[in-house]
């Protein structure tokens, strides 16, 4: 059983399908990117596998269990966490309170011990002492140290970002399903992001499902790509064959 | 930038600067000062405001936190009362036991009107919390255990050995109390629980997906709520010493949910600015006779155009005309003027604050 896999899922809304019977399958340790237009339904196929869609047919596996139908705070706990293209990010919390909702799993202080925190040996402190120097080298690694104690509401889009990149990697993915981290950037700073997945992937356990609209950064990261266009699968395989396909040049430069 | 040896305790901990242990005894010598500073009738008003602010912090937890809206508190703060007194009257319940008790009743009825609060929002959940309020003083004012519509007569409290028999002791127990449960809340706010409660209100998809369970957080934060507003119940048995389905209204519902948006929603300051204000002008509402030259003008308009009731009007019209001016000038309410008023005082002083942060000072 591989480490990740999607089968046959599909996703109608009313008479629109956006998901047609796509199957892939993801090995441990990978970068794996989907690519498609506008339209194509890589972000409905997130939805699906972190929860918030409830697929319409098929089924997707994660270590070997169906995790389909399944609620999105289930998902997460089994070590799925994922950004968004719109960035979801709690804008009136400060950094390093958006990375602590990213730990809320791994912490187990319920009302009474929070309401009880009076000194620095109660549970509910030690407790969150112990999971800010673990986050630390989150907000070290991503560039965030400057922004630390800044609500994230008022950060540059390209900050956010990292924000909620961070924050993801608060919870101590095994998957990290990274929705468009390039969108609305400049070359120098889509540089920066292909660096930064690789970094990511260098440095942590961690298996990256990356969402991506401009086709050359999503190509150039993955050890293997998924193209999809009008919610069809159109190809699948490395790097190479992906940029030379038929299908996929004339869903981007064609008709498409 | 790397700040090595980071106490990652100054985050949370509760007085960040050394100063603030000074703020905190000035604090507490005023609390305990004031009921004998002040004439005897005062401090009444002084335990209606406390009662107000620890209504103002369950408002807070519900509305501020998880962003669900309630028009029915005035519910929960009857199921404390009655819950107080009842236990105290049939049951011979001592006075502390039978508060805490009024919590947990309260809180049990907030944990199910929370199931119902699950499918509904905005709107429609203001309209069934509404609808919670006015059922449970109909079913008060329909039940001969709960005296009708003639009220209970609140039994005399004692503390251990100590009876609470005029103002001023009643005062020392509500207000440190009140206290005691904003300090509570307050380190809520910054542990697990709360950040879940106001990730909800900003983005509940994304709380999802971190692995925080929606539902429960929610009907967690209903119940947290009406607990506080239960005990904020008892008290204010206490402090009146009769208690009749004509002191929750709907009116008073309202009033709960205009003290907290009025105050700064989702700040536990504001919650309590907030309380403090509208509790006053609740119970005081001919203070704004007393205000020099504008005082004698309102009432003289209000006597001659508004009606022949004349004080009680012109007090509720500057209320309302208090908070829209106030959410106008600032959404986040006292809070937010509070906010502006130490920003401009801090920019004066130093226009280098950020850099000095980390420099080798901060410990």
């Amino acid at each position: 059983m591989s480490f990740f896999a999607v089968d046959g899922l599909t996703m109608r809304f009313g008479g629109l399908t956006a998901l047609d019977d796509v199957s892939f399958e993801v090995d441990r340790g990978m970068i794996f990117s989907i690519i498609g237009p506008n339209g194509s339904g890589k972000s409905t196929a997130f939805n699906c596998i972190s929860g918030i869609y409830q697929p319409t047919a098929g089924k997707i596996y994660f270590e070997g269990e169906g995790i389909s139908g399944l609620a999105p705070h289930h998902i997460a706990r089994l070590g799925i966490a994922r950004t968004f293209q719109n960035i979801e990010l709690f804008s009136t919390e400060t950094t390093i309170d958006n990375l602590m909702l990213g730990r809320h799993q791994h912490m187990h202080s319920g009302v009474w011990s929070g309401v009880a925190m009076l000194g620095r040996a109660t549970s509910a402190a030690r407790e969150e002492t112990e999971n800010r120097e673990r986050v630390q080298w989150i907000i070290e690694l991503l560039d965030l140290v400057r922004v630390r104690d800044r609500p994230v509401g008022e950060l540059p889009y390209g900050t956010q970002k990292r924000v909620e990149l961070a924050r993801a990697l608060a919870m101590e993915p095994k998957l990290l399903l990274v929705d468009e981290p390039s969108a609305g950037m400049n070359a120098d700073e889509r540089a920066e992001v292909a660096v930064r997945m690789r970094e990511l992937r260098a440095e942590l356990d961690v298996t990256i499902l990356l969402i991506e609209h401009h086709v050359q950064l999503a190509i150039g990261l993955a050890d293997r790509v998924l193209a999809l266009n009008f919610g069809k699968p159109i190809a699948q395989g490395a790097p190479e064959e992906i940029r030379q396909h038929p299908e996929v040049i004339k869903a981007y430069l064609g008709d498409g | 930038m790397i700040e090595p040896t980071r106490d990652h305790y100054q985050d949370i901990r509760l007085f960040t600067a050394r100063g603030s242990w000074i703020k905190l005894i000035l604090l507490l010598v005023v609390l305990v000062s004031l009921p004998l500073l002040l004439p005897g009738y005062r401090v009444f008003t002084l335990n209606y405001m406390a009662v107000f602010v620890i209504v103002g912090l369950g408002m807070n937890v519900l509305v501020g936190y998880t962003g669900q809206v309630s028009l029915g508190h005035a519910g929960f703060l009857a199921i404390g009362a009655y819950t107080m007194v009842l236990l105290m009257t049939r049951l011979a319940v001592p006075f502390p036991l039978a508060l805490v008790m009024a919590g947990f009743v309260s809180a049990f009825f907030g944990f199910l009107l929370g199931l119902p609060a699950l499918r509904l929002a905005g709107p429609y959940l203001a309209i069934a919390t509404l609808g919670f309020g006015l059922a449970v003083t109909q079913i008060i004012a329909h039940s001969a255990l709960f005296g009708g519509h003639m009220g209970l007569v609140v039994p005399d409290a004692t503390v251990g050995p100590f009876p609470l028999s005029g103002d001023v002791s009643k005062y020392y127990v509500i207000v440190g109390i009140t206290f005691v449960l904003a300090l509570g809340v307050r380190n809520l706010s910054v542990t697990r629980v709360g950040r879940a409660f106001r990730a909800i209100s900003d983005s509940e998809i994304a709380a999802a997906t971190m692995g925080v369970d929606v539902a429960y957080y929610k009907t967690l934060s209903f119940a947290v709520s009406a607990a506080l507003t239960g005990v904020a119940g008892g008290l204010l048995a206490l402090m009146t010493g009769f208690i009749s389905p004509g002191v929750f209204t709907f009116t008073l519902s309202l009033m709960f949910l205009a003290m907290v948006v009025f105050g700064g929603l989702g700040s536990i300051t504001g919650a309590v600015l907030g309380s403090i204000v509208m509790g006053y002008l609740n119970l005081e509402m001919d203070a704004f006779q007393e205000l020099p030259v504008l005082g004698p003008a309102l009432e003289g308009f209000s006597e001659r155009f508004m009606s022949t009731v004349g004080l009680p009007n012109f007090g509720w019209v500057v209320t309302g005309m208090l908070i829209v001016f106030t959410i106008l000038i600032e959404p986040r309410g006292l809070y937010g003027l509070w906010i502006r008023a130490l920003d401009t005082t801090k920019r004066s002083k130093s226009t280098d604050a950020d850099l000095s942060r980390s420099g080798p000072g901060a410990d």
